[in-house]
């Protein structure tokens, strides 16, 4: 793509995000919906650490794990330590980041199926934790937390609005613009093809002297980070946590949005948790039929797009 | 003699099973040296023992005197030891160049922070490594194919890009694993003088192969092992009057020579 076309592209982007949707929403007056694209907004960044442990040739069913940790972080600082949210963000995210070099200096030597399968218990590992830590509070989770901590001299105070939704829809799309667009400067630099030289071969990635062992566990931290920094938005949003805010279905659906998007595309999980979000709602309509037309839809589309939603423009421009 | 790069004493049990045993040799500075044996002689398994992807279970390998047998293998191609692989191992969904782009990595100057920033430095990086991407292609013979996919290249150009791969480290010892395998005569010819352009450029060249007639060729000395212990070294005449290696072969002449 050309410069000027992505100048236009991004500007359009923004546009959308930031006036057409909230310009529509007002119109229409469906006010839920900001609630509804803040979740597809941070649930997209904790898509976008999965797909950069897919981009270095791992499996990630553990996002979960890190967004409730994250959760928790963020939400024990405020309640406990009357830490600022602003402050918790970076915090929980960094909290994470530093958490999974621990767990991914010994599990990031196993490959496939075997680095899957450890990655879906650490979200059973997480919400174990989370039921048994005496801080984290057990299974009644840390509610009521308090949405004044917005009031911050750079921001207007978020209280104060008729409807601190429309806020965290600003904060939420903010924090997912940011991510992707460090998300895709990573991925086209030569950090992003060294990573892609692991995800094609670790052996010979070793013989031309590129240190495989440090760049996954990189690769993995910055994951983690936004999967906590996700998880502690989400929080602040719904103002509470529980150990089930984030389960194994979660980490599963973070996976699947990589999947839908397009594993070989930046933006896929951006597109992936939109069109799996809102198709999961759509089919409420179909009753206790839910579960099995959305599946079958997922298999569908793996089937006839087994590179995502987003190799549908490349497709045409093939042909 | 002084060796640039010396195996000693080296042995490698799997459990029960001493795959190389007490084998010792070295190559000069700018030497070709191939190893040569019948299958199951230890032949991969002493490669990927030079080249740090094994262990050994004793013995040691010493690269200008320096220890480099227990070092991470991306450690011990900093230090100017690089191997090849047989041809499937390239990444398969880059373009040629982008294989060799990605393979000049030990020559960074920038740090990884100043790739995602694009700094000066990092921008010069690419640059260069584009430039010496073109001209290792072009001195391999493989500029027309810069732009394909690794992964629809056929046998012999991937044969080449493994090579491209190996030369944009910018090694001082090349280890090549079976380069002629799979070859019909002419391209072993064509694989042969590559080879030797190679060492005019500098490199020493240590490789393992099952192509007598090539290996015969192209070195200047010849190792012989047989169930994992070395039973002759040298020139490649004396290696071909050699008793012990005759016999090592004729049993099982049909494989070894690919008759």
């Amino acid at each position: 793509m050309s410069i000027s076309r992505r100048i236009i592209a991004v500007t359009a982007f923004l546009i959308l995000v930031f006036a057409v949707i909230p310009i529509l929403i007002a119109v229409s007056g469906r006010k839920d919906f900001y609630y509804t694209l803040s979740s597809v907004a941070l649930l997209s960044m904790a898509s976008a650490g999965v797909w950069l442990t897919f981009h270095i040739g791992r499996i990630n069913i553990g996002q979960g794990a890190y967004a409730l940790m994250g959760g928790y972080v963020s939400a024990i600082l405020v309640m406990s330590y009357g830490v600022s949210f602003w402050w918790t963000l970076p915090l929980a995210g960094l909290f994470c980041a530093l958490a999974s070099i621990l767990i991914g200096l010994p599990i990031l030597r196993l490959r496939g199926v075997y680095f899957a399968m450890v990655t879906l218990v650490l979200t059973e590992v997480a919400r174990l934790l989370a039921l048994a830590l005496p801080v984290t509070q057990g299974a009644k989770g840390i509610t009521s937390i308090p949405v004044e901590v917005f009031g911050l001299t750079l921001v207007p105070d978020f209280t104060m609005m008729e409807n601190p939704r429309i806020a965290f829809y600003y904060l939420s799309v903010a924090l997912m613009t940011a991510c992707f667009a460090l998300m895709h400067r990573l991925v086209n630099s030569r950090i992003g093809h060294i990573c892609m030289s692991l995800q094609q071969n670790e052996e010979l990635a070793s013989s031309i002297g590129i240190n495989i062992a440090q760049i996954r566990v990189i690769a993995y931290a910055i994951s983690s980070f936004l999967g906590g920094l996700a998880g502690a938005v989400f929080v602040a949003a719904t103002q509470s946590v529980y150990p089930s805010s984030f389960t194994v279905a979660d980490s599963i659906n973070f996976m699947l949005n990589c999947f839908l998007g397009g594993l070989g595309y930046v933006f896929g999980p951006m597109l992936g948790t939109l069109v799996l979000y809102f198709g999961w709602n759509l089919l409420f309509e179909t009753g206790r039929f839910q579960l099995l037309i959305y599946s079958a839809l997922m298999i569908a589309l793996m089937l006839v797009l087994p590179n995502g939603l987003l190799s549908l423009g490349t497709l045409r421009k093939e042909r | 003699m002084t060796f640039l790069l010396e195996a000693k004493g080296m042995t490698k049990r799997f459990g029960g099973l001493v795959a190389v045993n007490n084998v010792s040799f070295g190559v000069g500075a700018k030497e070709i040296l191939s190893v040569i044996g019948p299958n199951g002689a230890g032949k991969s398994t002493l490669f990927k023992l030079i080249s740090s992807f094994l262990r050994p279970t004793a013995g040691e390998v010493l690269f200008r005197g320096e220890r480099i047998s227990d070092l991470a293998p991306h450690i011990a191609a900093r230090k100017g030891v690089v191997r090849t692989f047989q041809e499937t191992t390239v990444f398969r969904n880059m373009s040629v160049r982008d294989n060799v782009i990605i393979a000049h990595h030990l020559r960074s100057k920038a740090s990884l922070l100043g790739y995602f920033f694009a700094t000066r430095q990092a921008k010069e990086d690419e640059a260069a490594f584009g430039r010496s991407a073109d001209e290792i292609l072009g001195f391999l013979g493989l500029e027309s194919i810069a732009g394909e996919t690794a992964r629809n290249l056929p046998h012999g150009h991937l044969r080449g890009l493994g090579i491209a791969i190996g030369l944009a480290t910018d090694p001082a010892v090349l280890l090549l694993d079976e380069p002629f395998a799979g070859m019909n005569h002419d391209e072993t010819m064509k694989a042969v003088a590559m080879v030797r352009k190679l060492r005019e450029r500098g490199l020493t060249i240590l490789l393992v192969e099952h192509d007598m007639q090539a290996v015969m060729k192209i070195s200047d000395r010849i190792v012989v092992l047989n169930f994992g212990q070395k039973i002759a070294e040298g020139t490649p005449s004396e290696i071909q009057r050699n008793d012990k290696v005759i016999e090592a072969y004729l049993g099982i002449e049909d494989e070894a020579i690919g008759l």
